[in-house]
């Protein structure tokens, strides 16, 4: 395959992800999809789960990312995620740990606090993460 | 002309001053690299974002949501002065200040109704002296650890999203300090709702591709509005910080100096009057064996 892909991921803190790839899998809110060069323009949300990049039809890269946008144009596929995560970075341990501190904070909230609701999500985008390293 | 002693105990308390600004410069330095390194690292995901956006607003028109058309008239603004929580940081926060005073003053001789709210606690300070009674809110930043503001920056928008839709004002601007470089940060006002549009987004590279949306146009709008705007107040205020450090260390900077040359210039005086007081001595001794 003479053309390539480019593919690039942002999270509010940092560029996780650009370059040149094959084949992206990411998890639409209407369901997976995959994108490979000169795909049609496209847009969707995305739900929490993990995008896959494929190289040569090997996994290369998995990242997990929380809600966001995926936008095909004719120049790539850009993906615009809240939170985003390599999923070799991180372990169960470590999830776990976040988990814990997570819930005692939402537990010394008000309910009505707006910071709980964003906590909530915080804490589901966790779970879930927990549940794709066990696969 | 003061004593000796007191020069003694001036010298000393401008050298323990110099100590503070200087060590306060080298905090300062230390932390605008982080924040600098922060607001660097969020700019691809606004700038992505503001495109994205643009694309969707030219292909969506007139029937979009309310935060992308505005609700139709401009009666009421709500202005968002965005500061810093602590003072010692030259005219930073002033700047600022007076940004959002000349607004307030032009919306009002237009007979708008302005509300402010105020991020940070600096400006809340300087504000409330003249326009306490616009203020309708305030949030806090003094708890944000390590530069974290996401949680602020989401919050915050989610509020403004909400004022919004339960019609509490029509248009929202916030008034921050972009971070240009070290030496500059430049008091920006910046239109937030209904949503403006970078104008170089607007040209018609994408505007007439034929898109695929999932879920549908208006579902994606709807997501994406209020995340502009949580992503717009984040960047907003990862610059800020970062201009707040650079303020303070430049401030800083020139505090130590100008102890050090003060310090020059009263032992300068010092010893003067130590020499005098030797030579009256002496004269006092001399003049003493000749009247013998």
């Amino acid at each position: 395959m003479a053309d390539k892909l480019h593919f690039s991921l942002v999270s509010p803190a940092k560029e996780v992800f650009s370059g040149e790839v094959d084949h992206v899998i990411a998890p639409g809110s209407e369901g997976e999809f995959g994108v490979l060069v000169n795909h049609a323009p496209f847009m969707t949300t995305l739900k929490n789960g993990v995008v896959r990049v494929l190289e040569n039809g090997t996994t290369k890269m998995r990242i997990f990312v929380r809600g966001g946008f995926a936008d095909v144009t004719s120049e790539g596929l850009t993906i615009l995620a809240e939170e985003a995560r390599l999923l070799e970075d991180v372990t169960a341990a470590s999830v776990q740990e976040e988990i814990d501190a997570t819930l005692l904070k939402i537990q010394s909230l008000d309910k009505d606090d707006s910071a709980r609701i964003t906590l909530q999500e915080h804490f589901d985008y966790l779970e879930s993460l927990k549940a794709a390293l066990v696969h | 002309m003061p004593s000796l002693k007191d020069l003694k105990n001036r010298i000393s308390s401008v050298k323990s001053t110099r100590k503070i600004t200087k060590a306060m410069q080298m905090v300062a330095a230390a932390k605008l690299k982080r924040a600098q390194e922060a607001a660097t690292a969020s700019r691809p995901y606004a700038e992505r974002m503001a495109s994205v956006l643009a694309n969707l607003s030219a292909s969506a028109g007139a029937g979009g949501p309310k935060l992308l058309t505005g609700t139709g008239s401009e009666d009421t603004h709500l202005i968002v002065v965005l500061t810093a929580e602590r003072g010692l940081a030259g005219g930073f926060n002033t700047y600022v200040v007076k940004l959002a005073k000349q607004k307030i003053g032009e919306l009002r001789a237009e007979g708008k109704t302005v509300k402010i709210l105020t991020v940070g606690k600096k400006g809340r300070e300087q504000l409330s002296r003249e326009y306490g009674d616009l203020f309708v809110g305030h949030a806090d930043l003094s708890g944000v650890k390590g530069g974290d503001f996401s949680e602020s920056a989401i919050s915050l928008g989610k509020k403004l999203t909400k004022d919004f839709e339960a019609g509490e004002f029509d248009v929202a601007t916030l008034i921050y300090s972009q971070f240009k470089n070290v030496l500059s940060q430049v008091p920006t006002a910046q239109q937030m709702i209904p949503a403006s549009m970078p104008a170089e987004a607007e040209d018609a590279k994408v505007g007439n591709a034929l898109y695929i949306y999932e879920p549908s146009e208006e579902g994606i709008l709807e997501t994406l509005l209020p995340r502009y705007i949580n992503t717009q107040i984040l960047s907003a205020m990862l610059e800020s910080a970062a201009g707040e450090q650079a303020s303070r260390m430049t401030a800083m900077d020139n505090a130590t100096n100008n102890a050090g040359e003060m310090i020059d210039s009263l032992s300068l005086q010092y010893n003067r009057a130590r020499q005098a007081q030797i030579t009256k001595e002496l004269i006092e001794i001399i003049s003493g064996a000749e009247a013998l």
